[in-house]
């Protein structure tokens, strides 16, 4: 099983390589090669993985890098990581699939799917990594690749707009980690050892309640930044418009859940009384966001609004549901937590695919421009989007759905020693916020969905849109279809999470 | 122990061990021979010149590699006071009388280290001289290898005399080395003459503030050598105290002008754009680690005592050196004048750890320590951040150095140099991701993680935390200049495809070739970049091991 994370690790890398060796035509479908390769080898560990101890780590491998820094090479999974790795695989592969064509095209390919390996060696990295310092160097290896994406690949519209969000994106999120790294250290300075493993199964102990609130609010700072937490989300709109769509769908789908992950595992795990300490608080940033998120997407329903901003928004919304989940600090909490992490990548990545699909066939993704009576136009598109519309909103049956149900759960009867009160009154706030969710999204779909095609008013003309093509059919159903599935059958994801959450839980009662 | 022995006995007793001095006796009668070997050749032969240079500093190399591999728990000294009457008939054992030794030059790790360090970037400095080099080779070569046995002299010091010598031994080359950079005309008012002028007058009034305190150090200590000014410091009360730690400030004074430390920073720019561009990578490499090399012998060994007190008016001047070299880098729209603002602050980061007085809750600035080897874990990574330094530096101004025939030096003559010059700009982009400390240039990662690890051990979080501000505000002048290297060329396009057939402009726009010595140059310090970013050991090592 650790041969399979490394190989994890190694497909991409020798990806990279085989790019710069191959000659430049082949650049997008040795991208695609390697990403499917990637996935299948990410779906062998299902068969290997050891059901019945989901919360103990599993397929470690440990062995010494730079014994100055006590940094060790040391992987594994266990059922917390495995779905969002899966995630993961999944994404990269998808997007290297959709980008084969359109790269074989380009001249700049092979730069291109390279930024693409990278980002997917970081991203798998972060969700391997069985110590701090490792962790640390995974988390930042994916911000030059999604920078170079930003900057080089994104948006053309105002030249000067990438590149300042590409800017804000990279300088955002290294301050986030440059700080959590300060954490790191400090965890190390007081406890000895960044081993992961170790530090879960302590709980915090050996660290005083003001050394691990310190901790928490260094570690949290750069997971918060990730994540992204309200008030530091400013970044996540401006890269998510300028982004070229694979770039937004793998940072949408996983680049955000590295922070929440690392707030569970690290913050939650490794610092349980920092963690206690600052819960209600982080419960409150996580509510502003959902009611912030929501309104910032209805406010872009208008004329100029944008439909990728909006989907960016909406992330902050639901990252809201999710840091509300974990703030309860209860085991189903955390689950939902997980499961909203997890659903989110799928249904967002939907929806930032169909947002390229727009722009690629429109040239815009204004949501006034792209006209209306998209059944009419292109009906499997259309469908596609309700699908992800309603999806995201929270139609129980689906995905959507369950994160966000037990993170209020949660809240109603949060951790002991936790403000019952001031969780219930979060809880109001996210209602409300549930509320505005369904708002905007069926706001959207009523905008660009139904209604006449320009066609039939005479002086509104729409331009054409083809329906979906095959290549899209074949990248963007399987989300759709794991959507569905994890929408019927939650048990797939909570199945694996719940007892790694259970057992990281300890620490904080 | 504070009266030195008279000067008949040190005489007759001190024997001199060539073989610790190898190195720097190669280096030494490599500037003569090549200073003569100049006079016999034409001007093509000259040329040959760097050649021959980088054959003695593989020489030098070889011996200290040699010398490294061979080191044992106790370093080679020379130059020694002989060990006091009383004590030489005890069956005291051999080894441990020759540790407390005093002794004016010390192979120990530390300066086989910085002696390594300071003869291979020596090395990539020869080896990057672009094209239209016109610097007389003679003399260029000759004072470069000058300077540098003042480097190897310095990092082996171990007392006030022979450091300051040798310090001067590395800047008086380095004055004239100034001077052969390009000559200004209206348009670029700043003219190496000027620089070298400038370099000149700062330096020498450094040094006088520096020799000020030197001669504090010997009235209240009694003796120039770091071991026992250390054992005299501890003793220190009252008026005298106040008068070493006077003299201390004054030391620091001028080891902060030598590593560009604000405020002694203001020669940096104008030096290092009116220098040659080998030349100020030169300075920010060799000349730097040199001074750090003094700053850590004179703080760490001799003032180790007073490092406590001494400690946080260190890390106030990294916190400033840092932030502002930083934020002018921001500024800066020349390649040249922003990797000097940059190495000014990546001084502040190296600054960092000499500050840290404790590790993990235990004074070890206390303790007495007899020599270089064992200066504790938090100058360990000082001397790991000028390792890894050195090579990613050293890459940055090997690219900027080639590439200096082709343009003015502004950033903007980098703009879309990948497609024209794919070797020239991938590595310079990856040195300078190295230098933001950002993946994939791990080796910077690690060289930061070095410095932070310091300071949150030694209970410094305030500095830490401004040092993480810093290392953000870097990235953006680095990723920019990195991002500008893919960009989109700027070279008029419209004119380009109003054209039909501009074979002309195509034959003006395709590069002239790039030297063989530059190219290894660059590739030399990529490859070890990226055998560092693999595995730092060597680097985190050196002052841990034994």
């Amino acid at each position: 099983m650790d041969a399979i994370l490394i190989l994890l690790l190694a497909l991409p890398a020798a990806g990279i390589i085989g790019l710069y060796l191959a000659p430049r035509e082949l650049a997008g479908r040795i991208g695609a090669g390697v990403g499917a390769l990637t996935f299948l080898a990410s779906l062998v560990l299902l068969p290997l993985f050891d059901y019945k101890h989901p919360g103990v780590m599993q397929g470690q491998l440990n062995v010494s890098w730079v014994p100055d820094f006590d940094l060790r090479f040391h992987v594994g999974i266990d059922g917390l990581s495995l779905p969002l790795l899966l995630l993961t695989t999944l994404l990269s592969a998808l997007c290297l699939l959709y980008d084969a064509k359109k790269t074989a095209r380009d001249g700049s390919g092979r730069a291109y799917t390279a930024l693409l390996l990278l980002l997917e060696i970081g991203m798998i990295g972060t969700f391997v990594s069985l110590d701090l310092l490792l962790f640390f160097i995974f988390f930042e290896i994916v911000l030059f690749p999604m920078y170079g994406l930003i900057s080089r690949w994104g948006a053309e519209s105002p030249a000067g707009a990438r590149q300042r969000a590409a800017t804000k994106f990279i300088l955002y999120t290294l301050l986030g980690s440059a700080v959590m790294l300060l954490g790191f250290l400090l965890i190390h300075a007081k406890t000895g050892t960044f081993d992961m493993t170790v530090l879960d199964a302590r709980h915090g102990a050996g660290m005083t309640s003001s050394v691990q609130a310190a901790a928490f609010l260094l570690v949290g700072l750069g997971f918060a930044v990730k994540t992204p937490m309200w008030p530091l989300h400013t970044w996540l709109p401006d890269a998510h418009t300028s982004a070229p769509t694979s770039g937004s769908v793998l940072l949408a789908g996983v680049l955000l859940k590295m922070g929440t992950y690392g707030f569970i595992r690290i913050g939650i795990g490794m610092v349980p009384l920092g963690a206690h300490r600052f819960a209600l608080a982080l419960g409150a940033f996580g509510v502003v966001g959902i009611v912030y998120g929501a309104l910032a997407c209805l406010a872009q329903i208008r004329q100029g609004g944008d439909f990728k901003r909006l989907v960016a928004y909406s992330s902050i919304g639901h990252m809201g549901f999710v840091l509300l989940g974990i703030a309860t600090l209860t085991s189903v909490g955390i689950d939902g937590a997980v499961f909203a992490s997890v659903a989110h990548g799928l249904i967002t990545g939907l929806l930032f695919f169909l947002a390229g699909g727009f722009k690629e066939r429109l040239g815009t993704t204004d949501l006034f421009t792209l006209g209306r009576g998209l059944y009419e136009r292109a009906r499997r598109y259309g469908v596609l989007l309700v699908f992800a519309a309603v999806a995201s909103l929270g139609l129980p049956g689906l995905a959507g759905f369950w994160g966000e149900a037990y993170a209020m759960i949660g809240a109603v009867d949060p951790a002991s020693g936790l403000s019952s009160l001031g969780f219930h009154i979060l809880l109001v706030g996210a209602g409300l916020g549930m509320v505005l969710t369904a708002a905007y999204l069926l706001s959207v779909v009523r905008r660009v969905c139904m209604g006449v095609p320009g066609d039939a008013v005479p002086d509104l003309h729409y331009p054409p849109m083809t329906d979906l093509t095959p290549r899209e059919l074949v990248t963007w159903t399987p989300l759709a279809g794991l959507t569905l599935a994890a929408g019927l059958w939650p048990a797939l994801v909570l199945a694996l999470a719940h007892p790694a959450v259970q057992h990281l839980l300890q620490g904080a009662r | 122990m504070t009266s030195s022995a008279s000067p008949g006995v040190l005489g007759a007793a001190q024997s001199i061990d060539y073989v610790a001095l190898l190195p720097v006796l190669i280096v030494a009668g490599g500037a003569l021979a090549v200073l003569v070997a100049d006079l016999f050749l034409d001007q093509k032969g000259k040329r040959l010149l760097s050649w021959g240079t980088a054959v003695i500093l593989l020489a030098a190399l070889a011996a200290d590699i040699g010398l490294w591999v061979t080191r044992t728990a106790v370093p080679r000294q020379t130059f020694c006071l002989p060990a006091p009457t009383g004590s030489t008939g005890s069956s005291g054992s051999n080894a441990a009388q020759q540790a407390t030794a005093l002794c004016s030059f010390s192979a120990d790790n530390f300066s086989l280290a910085l002696q390594i360090l300071a003869i291979g970037a020596t090395l990539l400095v020869v080896l990057m001289a672009p094209r239209d080099f016109r610097a007389p080779f003679g003399e260029y070569h000759f004072l470069v290898l000058c300077s540098l046995t003042g480097a190897l002299v310095l990092v082996a010091a171990r007392d006030f005399i022979t450091l300051t010598v040798a310090l001067e031994t590395l800047s008086l080359p380095a004055f004239a080395l100034v001077g052969f950079g390009r000559h200004g005309n209206q348009d670029a008012p700043g003219t190496s003459g000027e620089a070298a002028l400038k370099f000149f007058l700062m330096s020498i009034a450094s040094t006088a503030i520096m020799l000020f305190g030197i001669s504090l150090v010997y009235g209240t200590s009694g003796s120039v050598y770091f071991g026992a000014v250390q054992r005299a410091a501890a003793q220190l009360s009252g008026y005298q105290g106040t008068v070493f730690a006077v003299a201390a400030v004054l030391t620091l004074a001028g080891f902060a002008f030598k590593v560009s430390a604000v405020p002694f920073h203001f020669w940096t720019p104008e030096v290092y754009s009116g220098a040659p561009v080998p030349i100020a990578a030169y300075l920010s490499v060799v000349s730097k680690s040199a001074g750090f090399a003094g700053l850590i012998l004179a703080f760490d060994l001799a003032f180790r005592s007073y490092l406590h007190d001494l400690g946080v008016l260190i890390a106030v001047l990294a916190a400033v050196t840092m932030t502002v070299g930083n934020l002018i880098a921001l500024r800066q729209r020349q390649a040249v004048r922003l990797l000097a603002w940059s190495t000014v602050a990546q001084a502040g980061y190296i600054l960092v750890p000499l500050a840290v007085t404790q590790w993990n809750g235990t004074h070890f600035t206390l303790n007495t320590v007899v020599g270089a080897n064992s200066l504790g874990p938090a100058v360990a990574a000082s001397v790991a951040y000028l390792i890894l330094y050195a090579v990613m530096n050293l890459g940055a101004f090997a690219v900027v150095s080639a590439l200096s025939s082709e343009g003015d030096g502004d950033l903007t003559q980098y703009q879309g140099i990948s497609r024209r010059r794919p070797r020239a700009a991938f590595p310079l982009a990856f040195f300078l991701l190295c230098l933001a400390g950002l993946p994939p240039g791990v080796m910077g990662l690690f060289a930061k993680v070095a410095v932070f690890k310091a300071a949150v051990s030694g209970d410094m979080v305030w500095l830490a935390v401004i040092m993480a501000v810093n290392v953000v505000i870097a990235l953006y002048y680095y990723l920019r200049w990195a991002a500008l290297l893919f960009a989109q060329p700027a070279a008029a396009p419209a004119e380009a495809t109003a054209v039909p057939a501009p074979t002309s402009t195509l034959a003006t726009a395709r590069p002239v070739s790039i030297p063989l010595a530059p190219r290894l140059a660059v590739g030399l310090a990529l490859a070890l970049a990226v055998v560092l970013s693999v595995y730092p050991n060597p680097a985190l090592d050196v002052l841990n091991l034994h």
